[in-house]
């Protein structure tokens, strides 16, 4: 009686497991892709904007992707589980989308290696592991430039999140645009210590507009510095995407993410099986960095900006081109160079200008 | 706009919605609740005082929908910990996670709408008298009611018999029990005007601080609030000193930072939680009157036997 019953419990157990198979089949034409997000989707900046790229893989492909994603993932040891997770249930195409998700994801990729993964602003790669990451600092350069020409106390106001290479590499960016224009121009840097605190970001705005600053350009993710700014009549710049509805009479452009592209590239190389490891670093000229409309400035200004965009894009300018020199005097890069890879990506020193001293 | 007097105006902005929310939280824990929620109601208030101000063009019905949604929040806790006798911790904890999605939920529709600012009120004459006029005669209408919330808090806990009561269930809740107050009936009350004044300092952040909505835009300030109750001794005016102390070495650290005078940033952005707790320490150094004023049930459950 007991083997009759473990008979039926074998066979009820084989029917169950069959429509299962069939129905992983039909998905299996599908590729799975999925995300790791730092944020929730609606921070309206960095997130936000890598689930704009996620709704474009959707809306290119259709029917022949499926994308999912986990959103406010903590960095660290937590994204293994996460990103685990994603590759367990049959991604075959995974996006982590922060810094801190680097080492979780190597670890993650190197049990699946039939898994693709792309880890975004990282510098380590495997196999089955690229890194990207956009030149943010071409757009620091241009509204560098616009803000020295639209400032008329010479002193611009940066609210910066970390001291990390990323920050510093902008503010290095937007203080070489400024003394393009104005070789005395004056930058207040304030660190807030979070990618996201609309309350605090909001504070220093208004501790940097009290001090005297009249342009505030941001390095933070959320919309209150620039809705702050508007309130007071100052002129400020967008971050990750275009802004213009919390300061419509003071936001003179933003610096938008587009990860669209790459995302669409990158799993239409997957499907069609060309899929390779590497780095990518991509600026104005690959759409990955992305310039909202020149506004609130003269046409004199307006012109100028777009001409050095074209000069970024066809590649006759290069921001962190030569000569230039380090606050402590020594030499970042000569006449007619520009500064080392190695130095570009590990950046931890202002350039010759900024009073300020670089936090360690 | 001066340099000292945008300072000030900066720091009353900044401890507004600390004061708000802790003064809440420290009449619910007067009355022996440990509510731990307090950034999820928070968090509740800003959505819906946002979505309300947004869609009716009033923010002054925003804060009403403000409060009601903290209370709603509250109205949850108070059913769990009261009614059917859970872990105050546990559920205040949950309340915090269930407040931070779903708001997130709720808020979907309003991510990146900038809304209407709630408007100073400005009284003739007074308000344009130079330095002072701006910082006592013109902020909005939520500054005002938290510094009167601070004076009447005061008045209600220690010169009333509501107050008397609202101690005594804290205090001792058997006791007060055989006395024949309803116990679990005064707690509801507690936690309720809780939920009411951090969906409050909700509004305010939505409404007035930056208003706009941002998912997780309370960024912590309840923790703070949570912390500066117990700092102050549950005494509203030490609470309203330290929110404001909290404040000003907050607004003081940026300052200092754009002044550019090489001070980690790091260090900076640590030196509120320092001060504060030094500070409050130092305050209630005397140990009987600390012990006086500590609500001797907080977080002990209440389950009348009869």
């Amino acid at each position: 009686m007991k083997k009759w019953l473990g008979f039926a419990a074998a066979i009820a157990l084989s029917l169950a497991i069959v429509p299962t198979v069939i129905g992983s089949a039909s998905a299996a034409d599908k590729l799975k892709v999925g995300f790791i997000y730092v944020g929730p989707v609606g921070d309206h900046g960095w997130t936000y904007q890598h689930d704009q790229g996620r709704l474009a893989v959707e809306n290119k492909f259709g029917d022949q992707v499926e994308t999912t994603f986990v959103e406010k993932v903590a960095e660290g040891p937590d994204a293994e589980r996460a990103i685990e997770r994603l590759a367990r249930k049959g991604a075959k195409l995974i996006f982590t989308t922060s810094f801190g998700y680097m080492e979780p994801t190597l670890k993650v990729a190197s049990r699946f290696p039939d898994v693709k993964f792309e880890h975004a602003t990282g510098y380590k790669q495997a196999d089955n592991v690229a890194t990207y990451s956009s030149r943010f600092y071409e757009g620091r350069y241009i509204i560098g430039q616009i803000a020295a020409k639209m400032s008329k106390t010479g002193v611009a106001g940066y609210i910066g999140s970390f001291p990390i290479p990323e920050v510093v590499r902008g503010i290095n960016a937007f203080m070489l645009g400024a003394q393009s224009v104005n070789p005395d121009f004056k930058l207040k840097i304030v660190w807030v210590n979070s990618w996201f605190d609309p309350g605090k970001e909001a504070d220093a705005a208004k501790v940097l507009i009290g001090q005297g600053a009249d342009i505030i350009s941001q390095h933070t993710d959320s919309t209150a510095p620039l809705q702050i700014a508007g309130e007071n009549g100052v002129y400020a710049f967008g971050q990750a995407s275009d802004m213009i509805a919390f300061a419509p009479k003071t936001q003179l452009t933003s610096i938008v993410d587009d990860w669209s592209s790459y995302y669409i590239t990158r799993t239409q190389a997957v499907i069609d099986g060309t899929w390779k490891s590497g780095d990518t670093w991509g600026g104005i000229k690959d759409l990955m960095v992305g310039m909202a409309p020149y506004t609130n400035m003269p046409a004199d200004v307006k012109a100028e900006a777009e001409a050095t965009t074209a000069k970024i894009v066809s590649g006759e300018f290069h921001p962190f081109q030569g000569p230039i020199t380090k606050q402590d005097g020594s030499v970042a890069a000569k006449e007619g160079e520009t500064v080392a890879i190695g130095d570009m990506l590990g950046m931890n020193w202002y350039v010759k200008g900024i009073d300020d001293q670089l936090p360690n | 706009m001066g340099g000292t007097e945008a300072i000030i105006l900066t720091i009353i902005t900044a401890s507004t919605p600390l004061l708000l929310a802790a003064i809440g939280e420290l009449v619910t824990e007067r009355s022996g609740v440990l509510n731990l929620g307090v950034e999820g109601m928070m968090v509740m208030g800003a959505v819906c005082g946002f979505g309300a101000a947004y869609t009716t063009g009033s923010p002054y019905l925003g804060i009403l929908a403000g409060i009601a949604g903290g209370m709603f929040m509250a109205f949850m806790f108070a059913v769990m910990t009261q009614t059917l006798a859970t872990n105050q911790v546990a559920t205040g904890l949950a309340l915090t996670l269930l407040g931070l999605g779903l708001s997130g939920l709720i808020g979907e529709s309003f991510v990146g709408l900038p809304g209407a600012k709630l408007e100073q009120i400005s009284i003739p004459f007074l308000s344009t008298i130079p330095f002072i006029g701006p910082i006592l005669f013109g902020q909005d209408i939520l500054v005002y009611i938290s510094i009167a919330l601070v004076f009447a808090t005061t008045y209600v806990l220690f010169k009333t018999r509501v107050g008397l009561i609202i101690r005594s269930v804290g205090d001792n809740h058997n006791s007060a029990h055989a006395l024949g107050y309803n116990v679990i009936a005064v707690r509801y009350a507690c936690i309720l005007f809780g939920g009411a004044c951090s969906g409050l300092s909700g509004a305010y952040l939505s409404l007035a601080y930056t208003p706009q909505w941002i998912e997780n835009m309370t960024a912590g300030r309840g923790w703070i609030a949570l912390a500066l109750v117990v700092f102050s001794t549950w005494l509203p005016k030490r609470l309203a000193i330290g929110a404001y102390l909290f404040g000003a070495v907050w607004i003081m650290g940026l300052y200092v930072q754009a002044q550019g005078f090489g001070i980690p940033s790091q260090f900076l952005s640590s030196l509120p939680y320092l001060v504060t707790i030094i500070a409050l320490v130092i305050i209630s150094g005397n140990k009987t009157l600390t012990r006086v004023n500590t609500p001797a049930c907080i977080g002990q459950t209440f389950v009348p036997d009869r």
